[in-house]
């Protein structure tokens, strides 16, 4: 056993019903919990092979009473994920059940696990690192898909990959200039000077901004792109929101808690999590028809990553829906010719003219035809025309943000300082600062690391 | 006349950290007693000729700037002085002396002759008098029993020193010195856990047949530059000798490879752990097959004599395979060898057993340090020296012990990384490990470390006043280039033009003329004279705070951040069973080291930065107190 935890238990599958529910077990007494619950003829789990599976029944120990018809696994540490024992017994499923079976298991001694408990125990026994115990942390709380698929990216380890890289590149840099100093008679060390160092900064700085680069879509993808509706009344917002909220897309999430329609829903569009603000608004507005204001469109304009501006194009253009293309004009936004059903009353040529570079789809919500070409134009705008990459690399999460930035800032200041002539050895400290900072995201900064890069790769002493 | 037997403080061995911890603790004022094996060889230096170079040579102006002996000693014997790391920057330039390895230890022993309060014994210790888990003197081979208050082991390769060329092996301390081995055991018998370390010296050949043509001169300084404070430049050495360099080559490797089987270390002869440091050429041909050639340096050892020192030719193969490879290396063909290259295997005390005073934790009162503690070198034997002798003075007196940081000097990053991190080879004090290497330059030791020489009375009061009164001139010369404005005259503007700038149309804060990389305090001066009259290092100090003002400010700021964590004592008597949540190995790890401070903790290998949490917390939420007040 790697700590002395207490021993924990939660459910494991997400609520509501379904085939079969599983309620995980970790920590020193797990077995021996699960024996007092698990009745079949002549077995201990406590004396089974680790990583098995076992057929029987549980029962409430207080009553003998069978609660349910189980599978057992029996998985021994340190050979799991939390390095601790770990028994997941797979129920019949209903929550009814699963919730006994669990309140049976916390009667026995067992914890109720917190949210991400055993990803924190995972991680605090040393089963893996920061970032891959933030990525699962991630996935717990992700919101939509493609976020979840990020998120099992850094999971199994590429940002820690893309990391561990570029600190083994600043490591050679840095081990490099050492050598230099501490052995300054040996000639056949290459001297880094201040022009090898430029190189290799500048590179590392191209990388770390690259990375980075991403970090804004992995902000979109984690906490969805604000996307707000706006049109001048009953040209279709709500049908549009209702269409795009349709029962078989909406992921049910509601930020401030109480009821649905107030402030904010999330929507899974082709894998892009959009984040719809001011949806009461839009449905509140329609209703009382001329009380619409550009002022209120003007505030959720200005939060919003998405516009997605409907038009009536059964109707000639008015003043209101000018005054909101040219509010919008520099922002990403798609046009919406809705009621294509009806005879049109504008020039096509004259929306394209005024859309710019905005795409402009035609919808009817009546016939529920063109809602592909918007969900189409939606993912071409946040994936810039690119198809998305199951294994691309988002950051996505604050702290390796800004620590990323950190970095990015420690190595323009090992370029400023060389273009102000200071020594190699001084510059180091904001290389090394890098390097360190680095370590910070995957949770590893040991000086030792330096010592032995430096003996491994040159040879050097008298 | 009776022989008094009865002092404050006992040093046993007068190597390089005992000449030092003898000098600090005779000049607090302690009775010391220093015993050894044989007084010839007091300060002996049995392998390079040489001390100083990077992070070396700052240990050394630290020990100076404490009071030691190392730096004027050396300033006393030298025969050639450079500077190292001259196109670096200031923190990593190193001063490296070629020292007279016959006249540095007689001047060694003359200061010890000269010394109040010190008494010289040659004899060997046998045992330790240890009373209540408290150390109360020694008992010799001669069979006196010398009695003390506190006792400083410094016994270097002569504890169970064993000599070993090719399959030759033999009992010896150093140079063929008797060698100590009745102490180890004594150690063993109380419970301290050693370890057998190995290093190696080269083959010494004869300057009258050495074909120095064939080398690369490589002459020292014009510049002068000593090690001590106190050494005027106007004594500085006008005739200096010549190192060379030559390399060895594929033939040379190839003789080796061939003979390979022959050495110790692959005969199975030597079973200690060599020095990645200080690696023999075997070492070196293996691991790096691919390198073509090897450097090889030729330093004089005396003017006395005619010995040149094969500086990179370290090496325990067999005699003849040894003279074998000469005849490869251009310029040493013909040389004839004085005496074999050779390795010595012994005794170190594993120093996680030691506090950051030196003292052992298992015996109060006793002290080790230098070579026995697993380090490699001459001056990180001097620098633990010194800390020992003081902190051996302190315990007599009652006092708290004197402990430096990671961020005050390369002694403290020292002592800290043996205590702390153990060491499994010969240890040697590098510059990459110290963390705030811009903060422990070798132009700032006095700044550093000379209020603390001064306090324990190891420096003078006069040098005290010299020092003071520098740092004086520097704060004040500062502030008034800070607050002096240069108008752009045509003679300010043609030098700054001269120097690759733009003209100066508005004029410039004299400070910030010097901030500027192409400029230097020395030549402001010609547009804004000083009161002061011109001192090199006033000159020096100024240089580098306005040069390099940014890079130090951020030094500064992380030490300050270190320190914090250094702050946070972890109770001494602390039960690690009753802090939760604490890995196995880190728990291990934390009982045997028992570190000081969280600070301490968390440079342990092993002890994560989870660990480090569950720790703290366990210390601050007062949990510790709780268990302390049920028991």
């Amino acid at each position: 056993m790697a700590t002395d935890f207490d021993t924990i238990a939660a459910i494991s599958t997400p609520p509501g019903e379904g085939g079969i529910g599983i309620v995980r077990i970790s920590g020193e007494d797990a077995l021996s919990i699960a024996d007092k619950l698990y009745r079949m003829k002549g077995k201990k789990l406590s004396q089974v092979d680790s990583h098995t599976i076992h057929y029987g029944h549980l029962i409430d120990p207080k009553t003998d009473q069978i609660l349910d018809e189980v599978m057992v696994t029996v998985l021994k540490g340190p050979k799991t994920y939390t390095r601790e024992d770990i028994v997941e017994i797979n129920t019949h499923g209903g929550m009814l059940v699963i919730n006994q079976v669990l309140q049976t298991i916390l009667s026995q001694g067992a914890r109720a696990a917190q949210p991400g408990e055993f990803t924190k125990r995972a991680f605090l026994n040393g089963r893996i690192d920061l970032s891959q115990a933030e990525a699962v942390m991630d996935v717990i709380e992700s919101k939509t898909e493609a976020s979840k698929s990020n998120a099992f990216n850094q999971l199994s380890g590429d940002l820690s990959a893309v990391i561990q890289s570029l600190r083994q590149e600043i490591l050679n840099v840095l081990a490099q200039v050492e050598v230099n100093i501490d052995y300054p008679e040996y000639d056949e060390v290459e001297e880094m000077t201040s022009s090898l160092l430029m190189t290799e900064a500048e590179e590392l700085l191209d990388q770390i901004t690259s990375i980075l680069s991403t970090a804004q879509q992995g902000r979109i993808l984690r906490e969805g792109l604000k996307t707000t509706i706006i049109g001048r009344p009953n040209v279709g917002k709500s049908s549009l929101l209702n269409r795009l909220l349709g029962e078989e897309k909406a992921i049910v999430t509601d930020i401030e808690g109480t009821t649905r329609d107030i402030v904010e829903d999330y929507v899974n569009v082709r894998g892009v999590p959009l984040k719809l603000i001011d949806t009461a608004g839009i449905r509140e507005t329609d209703d009382a028809v001329e009380k619409i204001g550009v002022e209120r469109s003007r505030q959720a304009i200005k939060e919003a990553d998405l516009i997605l501006f409907v038009l009536d194009q059964s109707q000639a253009l008015n003043p209101t829906d000018h005054d909101l293309m040219k509010l919008t004009q520099d922002e990403n936004r798609i046009l919406v010719l809705n009621k294509s059903d009806l005879e049109t009353a504008v020039s096509l040529e004259e929306i394209k003219d005024l859309a710019g570079n905005s795409p402009v789809i035609s919808t009817s919500m009546t016939n529920q035809s063109g809602i592909d070409d918007l969900e189409e134009a939606i993912a071409q705008l946040f994936f810039q025309g690119e198809t998305i990459e199951k294994d691309a690399n988002y950051v996505s999460n604050t702290r390796h943000i800004s620590l990323l930035k950190e970095t990015q800032q420690s190595l323009e200041d090992v370029i400023t300082g060389l273009e102000m002539g200071m020594p190699v050895d001084l510059v180091q400290i904001d290389m090394t600062h890098a390097w360190e900072t680095l370590g910070e995201i995957t949770g590893e900064t040991m000086q030792d690391e330096l010592l032995n890069e430096l003996f491994s790769s040159f040879c050097l002493g008298k | 006349m009776t022989q008094k037997n009865e002092h404050d403080v006992i040093i046993v061995g007068a190597g390089h950290a005992g000449c030092e911890a003898a000098l600090a603790s005779a000049r607090m004022g302690m009775d010391t007693l220093l015993i050894t094996i044989d007084l010839d060889l007091v300060a002996f230096m049995p392998c390079n000729p040489s001390i100083g170079g990077p992070a070396k040579g700052i240990v050394v102006r630290e020990i100076d700037a404490l009071g030691g002996e190392m730096a004027k000693t050396t300033d006393k014997s030298y025969v050639q002085m450079r500077m190292l790391n001259t196109a670096k920057g200031p923190a990593v330039r190193a001063l490296r002396a070629q020292t007279d390895n016959l006249v540095y230890p007689e001047e060694m022993r003359k200061t010890l002759d000269a010394q109040e309060n010190l008494t010289l014994v040659e004899d060997t210790v046998n045992e330790l008098i240890v009373e209540e888990e408290t150390v109360k003197g020694v008992i010799t081979e001669s069979g006196t029993a010398y009695q003390a208050q506190a006792v400083v082991l410094t016994t270097g390769t002569s504890s169970r020193g064993e000599i070993i060329i090719g399959y030759m092996r033999y009992s010896s301390g150093p140079n063929n010195s008797k060698s100590s081995d009745k102490l180890s055991e004594d150690l063993i018998k109380r419970g301290f856990v050693l370890d057998r370390f190995k290093t190696g010296t080269p083959p010494r050949v004869d300057k009258n047949t050495v074909d120095f043509s064939k080398a690369e001169e490589q002459p020292g300084d014009k510049e002068p530059n000593h090690f001590s404070h106190e050494t005027p430049d106007s004594s500085y050495l006008e005739n200096q000798l010549s190192c060379w360099l030559t390399h060895t080559n594929e033939v040379t490797h190839e003789i080796i490879k061939k003979n390979s089987k022959l050495s110790p270390m692959f005969t199975g002869i030597i079973d200690g752990v060599g020095a990645r440091y200080c690696p023999s050429i075997e070492d070196k041909v293996t691991r790096f097959p691919d390198r073509k050639r090897q450097q090889v340096f030729l330093e004089p050892e005396s003017l006395r004599n005619d010995r040149i020192y094969v500086q990179g030719l370290s090496t325990s193969l067999p005699a003849d395979v040894q003279r074998e490879i000469l005849d490869t290396i251009p310029g040493l063909e013909e040389a004839e060898v004085i005496r074999d290259g050779y390795a010595i295997e012994y005794d170190v005390v594993l120093p996680y057993q030691l506090g950051s005073n030196l003292e052992t934790k298992a015996v109060k009162n006793l002290f080790t340090a230098g070579q026995m503690n697993g380090t490699s070198g001459y001056e990180e034997a001097a620098g633990q020296g010194i800390m020992a002798g003081i902190n051996a003075a302190l315990a007599v007196q009652g006092k708290e012990p004197f402990v430096l940081r990671r961020d005050e000097a390369y002694i403290g990053v020292m002592i800290d990384d043996l205590v702390t991190k153990g060491t499994s080879e010969p240890y040697r004090l590098l510059t990459s490990r110290a963390e705030y290497r811009l903060l422990l330059r070798h132009d700032n030791a006095d700044y550093r470390l000379a209020e603390y020489g001064h306090e324990f009375g190891l420096i003078s009061d006069e040098r005290y006043e010299v020092f003071l009164e520098k740092k004086a001139q520097v704060d004040a010369e500062i502030d008034r280039l800070q607050s002096t404005f240069l108008k752009p005259t045509p003679e300010l503007n043609a030098k700054v033009i001269d120097k690759g700038a733009k003209e100066l149309r508005d004029g410039i804060l004299a400070y910030n003329l010097i901030k500027r990389p192409e400029w230097t305090y020395e030549e402001v001066l010609e547009f804004t004279p000083s009161d002061f009259a011109f001192d090199k290092q006033v000159a020096e100090q100024i240089d580098i705070r306005a040069h390099y003002e940014g890079y130090i400010n951020k030094e500064l700021k992380n030490a300050v951040k270190f320190q914090k964590m250094e702050e946070k004592v972890i109770p001494a008597d602390l039960d690690y069973k009753q802090v939760h949540n604490l890995a196995i190995e880190a728990r291990e790890k934390l009982e045997t080291i028992r570190p000081a401070t969280i600070g301490q903790a968390s440079r342990i290998s092993g002890v994560n930065p989870s660990d480090i949490t569950f720790l703290s917390i366990h210390i601050e939420t007062g949990q510790y107190e709780t268990n302390a007040a049920q028991m």
